[in-house]
């Protein structure tokens, strides 16, 4: 088997997912725990939980779906202005959804896209700069894929990654044989980043480990972290992708959760032009690539994979490379792209459709908002648990001191120490966290990142278990 | 501001990763561009490069589609006007999906896909085959392709592994190697006997690479064939299977076009089961991975990216790293998933829908019985071209004798004849095809791949625009004198 494969971990679907699956079963069998049901808080599935999706997104990929209803639907049934957009995404398939569409994906969708992208940055943005893939998660494979180059003598090409970080970079970087060259963020000062760190990681690599450092990956709003940046550390960050030559990966598929004021979301892509980094035809000064995804923010549609990547200073040449990596899956599933022009052309005011629209998204966010609060409260009640504000994105990622009665078993096991507290609060209150060991952290500190995405309803019962477990777990290793 | 030049950039053209570079894929490359340049300028383009039916004017089949917009909007569920909208086995299928489907379309689902559908699934083969199938070894996917890809990358260790892929192929797989830097190692197929199998020839293939300190680890084939079309015998599928099993291979079988087959000279066998009945030691030895996916058949559901892969006889460690593979984008998308569903466990006798489903299939069945007939037929009529039989598949892959001026023509322009060929072709007709050089074909011979897709109502303009341009661009390059 490749070694790379082998290589490869991604610790959100890991070893405490799987003991999950084994004690499912196992309560499927009869045995009895201490809880009746597991709550799932490792991966940010929002209707996996019970979030509703948008009823003006579903309407018309229903009708996208089976488009005679287009015509014979009773009035009444669907929305008009859903029909409306409907026939519009099925016309501009020229077939519909069972068609391969441009390996770019549908034109009249990247336009919807580019049109976003503008009105939330105030600069310009081209379709033709647009590449819609099977969540954000693809866009990020194919482009390292691109750049990630293999060296006969040894050397590999490398790519800064925070520390903290959502492992899908890791995983990539190891699958690909690059390097992941580690920044870390600044946990005492909210999971920041340090320019300074940033330098001196940078120096190692180049200088002491002869690693070829092609590009920098930030996520903003963070995962597992939840900080967002302000503009002032986006701009210095973009200064030094500059200085330094580096590709600024910009993971953004937060950027709609956001749960303060004091920094509220600013894309790489606005910075970078107000900065002057336009990237006219023959402007090579800064390459930056920028993800989304319909997986977050208030839609939740992660089953339907939708995502796009949009490319700034990347010349032609690439964009070809890229181009044809991308066509030989055809083009990304056509419910994905049809949800991503939803996503980025909702119901506008003074569209009937605006107000339940307005409504359902409200709802969902102002009840995130409450949730974020919540859980990150309830956290900071635990003995051994420090929490940072949840800022944004769906997770609390707080650090817990464990004894070294905790940490020596944890030895013995031959796993990490925080893994071993995930999987006791899993038979113990029957949670699914994951073990910070997944994401990256300083040596010596033990993290857990939780979704905050069960049902309001749930959360007194939830945080009732969460608080019973790890004090349980407390008293039994103090 | 200092200027940076092209080749100064972190992602220049320099530094892309080799096997990126080295990855062709001609189903969307060179004749494709071009025609999108020209429907960019507003002139007319028939594509026949992909096997992409619904593009081509056919009709998603009814049921499947009634399911999806329900569980899609679960609203409608609901509604008491539904039961007047829609067929009752739709609806209870959408429930049972929903009930099944945590989250529904909506949710991330299980990495490998949703339990309940891997076993639709399961059941399918069963009773396609007559022997048993383990959901846990079935992977659903974005697409047929995804799988493959997969597949490949976890077999493909370094530069000195290599992959054994029928001659002509079908180019994700040249393609993929190239971009996991491993070994293409080609084998001919037979253009003589309607592109069979030749034993000998697929052993000496394997010899020679392996006496150049290759190490095969697997064997591509495509049944029914793309682009060649033709339906291998169960002799020919038996002798892959021991010949893999005696040669240490993998055998990867594309299984996409089953259900496209118009001939019953040789009906469609899958790997599967004539592994399972060709008994010890290959039922339990042999490494067999197949493939299928919505995209082909009388589906045709091409945008939903729904496929499948089942492996037998994997090591478990293996399937265990497969699917962490796997999980790294999470789950594969929904919507497709429940399109496998569909695909394996369409509706039954008995059932509202049973009949107008079996019609709407046996429809389409025909009309693409006739259009490959009809293609066949077409290109045989030409002098200077020679059609193997569209037994299966999508396309029609007929061998073209090139005039010495055309081919020196072509050569001067930088282009492989094929291209030449298919580029004139584009130019002057707007038939946008893929040339055989995109494919593979002996040295010496030329071909190109049109899908036998286009309405059977616009097919006899497709082939008038076809003869004409033939006869044309034959007679341009023949005479005394020829024009280059």
């Amino acid at each position: 088997m490749n070694k790379r494969v082998t290589q490869t971990s991604y610790a959100v679907r890991g070893r405490v997912l799987d003991a999950s699956m084994r004690i499912q079963a196992r309560m499927a069998d009869g045995h009895k725990y201490p809880f009746d049901q597991i709550i799932a808080l490792n991966i940010g599935n929002p209707q996996a939980l019970e979030q509703p999706p948008l009823t003006f997104n579903r309407q018309v990929l229903s009708l996208c779906m089976y488009p005679q209803l287009l015509d014979t639907a009773p009035p009444g049934l669907f929305d008009p202005e859903a029909v409306e957009r409907a026939r519009k995404y099925v016309k501009c398939t020229s077939g519909g959804m069972g068609v391969y569409t441009n390996s770019q994906g549908m034109q009249s969708v990247r336009e919807e896209v580019a049109a976003f992208i503008a009105q939330r940055d105030g600069h310009p943005a081209r379709a033709d700069r647009v590449f819609l893939t099977n969540g954000a998660s693809e866009g990020v494979k194919l482009l390292m894929q691109c750049m990630l180059r293999e060296m006969a003598d040894g050397h590999a090409d490398g790519m800064l990654t925070p520390i903290p970080q959502y492992p899908l970079y890791s995983a990539t970087l190891t699958l690909l044989g690059g390097r992941l060259v580690p920044y870390h963020l600044v946990e005492g000062r909210n999971w920041g980043v340090s320019i300074e760190e940033l330098r001196e990681s940078l120096a190692v690599a180049r200088d002491d480990d002869g690693v070829c450092v092609r590009g920098i990956c930030i996520i903003n709003p963070g995962n597992p972290t939840g900080s967002v940046l302000t503009e002032e550390q986006i701009a210095d960050i973009i200064r030094l992708a500059v200085e330094e030559n580096l590709v600024v990966i910009a993971d953004e598929v937060y950027q709609a959760n956001v749960w303060q004021q004091e920094r509220p979301f600013v894309s790489f892509k606005k910075v970078a032009c107000d900065l002057g980094y336009t990237a006219e035809p023959g402007d090579h000064r800064l390459q930056l690539v920028s993800f989304h995804s319909t997986s977050k923010g208030y839609m939740g549609e992660c089953g339907v994979r939708g995502g796009y990547m949009e490319l700034h200073g990347i010349s032609d040449d690439i964009k070809a490379q890229l181009y044809k990596l991308a066509s030989l899956s055809l083009c990304s599933n056509t419910a994905g792209q049809v949800m991503m022009g939803l996503m980025v052309n909702p119901p506008k005011e003074g569209d009937k459709s605006h107000a339940l629209f307005a409504k359902e998204r409200d709802a969902i966010l102002d009840s995130m908002f409450r949730r974020a609060k919540l859980l990150s409260d309830a956290l900071n009640t635990l003995e051994g648990v420090s929490c940072n504000s949840v800022d944004g994105a769906l997770y609390a990622f707080p650090t817990i001191t464990l004894s070294k009665k905790a940490r020596d078993i944890a030895k013995e096991r031959g796993i990490p120490a925080d893994e071993y507290y995930c999987l006791e609060m899993l038979e113990r209150a029957g949670i699914i966290f994951v073990p910070g060991s997944g994401f990256g952290q300083a040596h010596g500190t033990y993290h857990f990142r939780t979704t905050f995405l069960p049902p309001e309803n749930k959360f007194p019962i939830m945080l009732e278990r969460i608080k019973a477990g790890h004090a349980s777990f407390m008293k039994d290793h103090a | 501001m200092p200027a940076v030049s092209s080749s100064d950039k972190v992602l220049s053209y320099e530094k892309v990763a080799e096997s990126v570079k080295r990855a062709q894929y001609a189903v969307r490359g060179e004749i494709y561009l071009a025609a999108s340049e020209r429907i960019k300028k507003g002139e007319k383009v028939i594509f026949t490069n992909v096997g992409n039916p619904h593009g081509l004017g056919q009709k998603p089949l009814t049921f499947p589609r009634q399911v999806m917009a329900l569980l899609t909007a679960p609203f409608l569920l609901d509604d008491p006007r539904t039961a007047t909208m829609f067929p009752a086995d739709a609806i209870t299928r959408a429930k049972t999906y929903l009930a099944n489907i945590k989250g529904g379309v909506g949710a991330y689902s299980d990495s490998v896909g949703n339990p309940y559908i891997r076993d639709e699934v399961a059941q399918f083969i069963q009773a396609r085959d007559g022997h048993a199938a383990d959901p846990e070894r079935i992977f659903l996917t974005n697409g047929a392709s995804e799988a493959v890809r997969t597949l490949l990358r976890t077999l493909i260790r370094g530069h000195m592994d290599g992959v054994m892929v029928p001659v002509p192929q079908y180019p994700l797989y040249s393609a993929s190697i190239a971009l996991y830097d491993g070994c293409f190692v080609g084998y001919e197929l037979d253009e003589s006997t309607g592109w069979g199998l030749d034993l000998v020839k697929t052993k000496a293939s394997l010899d020679a690479a392996r006496a150049r300190g290759l190490c095969v680890r697997g064997l591509v084939f495509i049944n029914p064939g793309n682009p060649t079309g033709q339906c291998l015998s169960r002799a020919d599928v038996e002798a892959l299977v021991r010949f893999c099993f005696d040669n240490r291979l993998v055998l990867m079988a594309d299984e996409v076009y089953q259900e496209n087959v118009y001939r019953s000279r040789h009906p469609f066998t899958s790997a599967k089961k004539v592994m399972c009945e060709l008994g010890e030691p290959y039922t339990s030895g042999l490494e067999l991975v197949s493939f299928h996916t919505v995209s082909k058949g009388v589906y045709g559901e091409c945008g939903l990216r729904g496929g499948y892969m089942e492996m037998c006889n994997f090591d478990p460690r293996t399937v265990e790293e497969i699917y962490k593979i796997c999980s790294i984008n999470l789950s594969p998308n929904v919507p497709g998933q429940v399109a496998v569903g569909l695909m394996c466990n369409p509706p039954r006798r008995g059932d509202p829908s049973f009949d107008s489903f079996m019609a709407e299939k046996a429809e389409l069945l025909a009309s693409l019985k006739r259009r490959a007939r009809l293609l066949t037929d077409a290109f045989n009529s030409l002098e200077g071209v020679s059609c193997q039989e569209t037994e299966g598949a999508l396309y029609s892959f007929p061998q073209i004798t090139l005039p010495p001026a055309a081919v020196a023509a072509a050569r001067a322009a930088g282009k492989a004849p094929d291209v030449f060929y298919c580029l004139a072709l584009l130019s002057e007709t707007g038939l946008s095809t893929v040339p055989g050089s995109g494919f593979g074909q002996a040295e010496g011979t030329f071909h190109f791949r049109t899908t036998i897709l286009p309405a059977e109502a616009d097919m006899g303009e497709v082939v008038e625009l076809f003869k004409r341009f033939h006869k044309g661009f034959v007679q341009r390059y023949s005479g005394p004198v020829a024009k280059l």
